[in-house]
């Protein structure tokens, strides 16, 4: 029966895909969500029809079907126009099966729905899965590619790192501070840290917690921590909060803050141009004598 | 920007709706004429009362409103749920008072960075905390 039914769509296959190929445009014309080129779109939905009956016609194969959807996936098409696209196919299937055929009873009509389920289902199940699968592809490399960005270590100079805080501190950002600044001071053999906390927009009691903790683990694998980068309002909404930072070194910018781990690494920066603008001006005030 | 309207609530029931109820009283603050300092205390407030009902009460939702008596103008927030309420109310208001390992400043801490502060809480059936800034 169902060797039947499938030779019945494929030998009339040409005009199945033609009232497939019009619902579909039908379709568009009522949703106007792809953003593409009628010719696209057309070009399109042909090789889709002859992906779903290369499949039909191999028992269920979905080697053309995999290149399709691949394809598509890539192009950022939506899963929608897959899935509408076999839903119109096992309408216009079901509907042209019936129509061919004579004195259809209850029993004929229940074949032709459970063959047509058969071609469909699985392709759908298919389609879905791929889709699904390069989602999760995608939202895994952008949590990682977050990951990284949401706490960096950056190492300025032999024994000097820098770790610059935008955004928003939610409970995992705070727990990837702490892991990246403990490898960090590690890896990099720091002596002195610098938490940059100018782009956080708010330091509830939350963030300071997680920013004290930090700090007196960084101290306690014997490296210095410095909090840098204090506005001005943030500094007065943290003393009205009460928290109490007199034991932990702060300085209001990035630059003071480097100053002190010069300081604490007995450093200092020098001018070398200094000694020449010197001489520069005495020349000057002499030609003009 | 969006318009903001006289009444507004934003419901807490995941970590990230801390930060939409604190964009919201930051907006509305900058629309009443809160300079930056203000507008950071009044953001931080929210932040505490939004994160003590998402720790401890798991839902609830923080409540704004434009205040406006012809002489001042200032903004009201309140932030209510159906949690598990406070047993000691008169302790959870001491300075380092936390049952969670926090720093237990936060209701301490929201009472100084605003002008009025009102905690109502029944044991079993849930919190309400009011706040109110003026503009000065
Ligand atoms: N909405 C609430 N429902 C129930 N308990 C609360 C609520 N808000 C605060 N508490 C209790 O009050 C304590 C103190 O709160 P808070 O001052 O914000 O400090 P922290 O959150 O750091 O513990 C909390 O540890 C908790 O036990
Ligand atoms: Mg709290």
């Amino acid at each position: 029966m169902d060797k039947l039914l499938q030779e019945i769509v494929l030998d009339n296959s040409d005009e199945i895909i033609k009232k497939w190929l019009g619902e579909i445009a039908d379709e568009k014309m009522n949703t106007k969500s792809l953003p593409v080129s009628e010719e696209l779109f057309e070009s399109t939905n042909r090789e889709f029809v002859n992906a779903i009956f290369s499949s039909v016609e191999q028992q269920g194969s979905f080697d053309d079907l995999h290149d399709f959807s691949e394809r598509l996936i890539n192009l950022g098409w939506p899963l929608s126009y897959l899935t509408e696209g076999m839903q119109a196919f096992r309408r216009v299937t079901t509907n042209f099966i019936l129509e061919k055929s004579e004195n259809v009873d209850t029993e004929f009509f229940k074949q032709v729905v459970e063959s047509v389920d058969i071609w469909v289902d699985p392709i759908v199940n298919f389609l879905v899965s791929e889709y699904s699968g390069s989602w999760e592809n995608t939202v895994s490399l952008q949590r990682m590619a977050l990951q990284e960005l949401s706490a960096p270590l950056i190492p300025v100079m032999e024994g000097i790192t820098v770790m610059p805080l935008i955004g928003t501190i939610d409970t995992e950002r705070a727990k990837l501070i702490m892991e990246n600044l403990l490898d960090g001071v590690m890896k990099h053999n720091a002596e002195v840290v610098l938490i940059d906390i100018t782009g956080v927009p708010v330091v509830d009691t939350m963030v300071a917690h997680h920013i004290i903790q930090a700090a007196e683990a960084v101290r306690l694998i014997g490296a210095d921590c410095i909090l840098v980068g204090i506005r001005p309002e943030i500094a007065q909404t943290i003393v009205n909060l009460g928290i109490d930072l007199s034991n932990f070194p702060t300085k209001s910018s990035l630059q003071k803050g480097f100053r002190s781990a010069l300081e604490i690494t007995d450093r200092k920066v020098i001018d070398l141009k200094k000694d020449e603008k010197k001489i520069e001006k005495i020349l000057d005030s002499i030609d003009k004598e | 920007m969006m318009d903001i309207q006289f009444q507004s609530f934003i419901p807490i029931k995941k970590e990230w709706d801390i930060v939409a109820a604190r964009q919201q009283g930051r907006d509305m603050s900058k629309q009443i004429g809160f300079g930056s300092v203000d507008q950071a205390r009044i953001a931080t407030a929210i932040s505490e009362l939004a994160r003590n009902i998402y720790l401890y009460a798991e839902q609830g939702k923080i409540c704004f409103e434009i205040l406006d008596d012809m002489e001042h103008k200032g903004i009201k927030i309140i932030a209510k749920d159906d949690g598990p309420g406070i047993p000691d109310v008169g302790k959870v208001m001491e300075d380092g008072y936390t049952t969670s390992g926090g720093l237990g400043a936060g209701l301490p801490g929201i009472k100084r960075l605003m002008d009025y502060f009102d905690i109502v809480s029944e044991e079993g059936k849930g919190t309400e905390v009011t706040v109110q800034k003026w503009l000065r």
